[in-house]
């Protein structure tokens, strides 16, 4: 698993590359707290471009960022989604209150 | 119904086996040419009742955690099994969004994952002994 970041106008792109399960759920939580405090971030766009298998812990992950981000004021979205990742996402109602979008640049948009 | 292939791992209860074991089944299921939808579909069934025996039978202690898997026709057998604390209640527990955990940010989408990627999903469990989940998977491939 890979994780690096983007920052654009106060919006953190998390670009996760890999696997995300309970077992890289830890480092990615912490990464991205420790950038969302750090740079005084207000909205956060996950990048799943190239993230390869993601199960229910990357849905925890999602949701615990959203709580957060939330309480900010800002939004979260998510954007290049994969077929097995937009499969899981949508079994699990992500969907309905996380925005997904095609690509990063849409994403930004809405922002 | 004849068992045509098996095979059984076991493991320390360590997360970084949970993509050891996606991995080990993955490549057993591989010989029944499964479509790249039906391998990420085994893969995080597996996934889910790994990460379930490791958080939750074991809660981060060490044991170890097997899994079993047999070729019977065109269907998939996986077994996961611990020696863990075992599943008070069942049916709360495969309710969506159930989770004993919130703290962990865990979503509670395990067993609803697994009911949904697999055919059929039977779960065993007995108190302080551990807990059995048994998933059945029809492989119709790429082959048409």
């Amino acid at each position: 698993m890979q994780i690096s970041f983007q920052i654009t106008n106060r919006t953190l792109i998390a670009k996760i590359e890999g696997e995300l399960d309970h077992h890289t759920s830890i480092e990615i939580r912490e990464k991205i707290d420790r950038e969302i405090n750090r740079n005084q971030i207000k909205n956060l766009i996950f990048d799943f471009e190239n993230l390869n298998f993601m199960d229910s812990s990357g849905i925890g992950v999602i949701i615990g960022r959203y709580k957060y981000i939330q309480k900010l004021n800002g939004k979260v979205s998510i954007a290049n989604l994969n077929l097995h990742v937009q499969r899981i996402i949508t079994v699990s109602g992500l969907h309905k209150i996380v925005p997904i979008f095609d690509n990063v640049q849409d994403a930004l948009k809405e922002m | 119904m004849q068992i045509k292939n098996e095979m059984k791992v076991k493991f320390l209860s360590k997360s970084s086996n949970e993509s050891f074991a996606r991995v080990v089944v993955a490549a057993f299921v591989s010989q029944l040419d499964p479509t790249i939808e039906e391998l990420a579909d085994i893969k995080t069934a597996v996934s889910e009742a790994v990460t379930n025996s490791i958080i939750h039978g074991y809660e981060n202690c060490n044991g170890y955690v097997s899994v079993e898997c047999k070729i019977i026709d065109d269907f998939v057998e996986i077994i996961v099994q611990d020696e863990g604390k075992g599943i008070e209640d069942i049916e709360l527990a495969r309710q969506p969004l159930y989770t004993t955990h919130p703290e962990l940010e865990r979503s509670g989408m395990g067993f609803t994952v697994m009911e949904t990627f697999m055919d059929k999903i039977e779960v065993e469990s007995n108190l302080n002994k551990g807990t059995k989940v048994k998933m059945i998977k029809k492989i119709n491939g790429s082959r048409q």
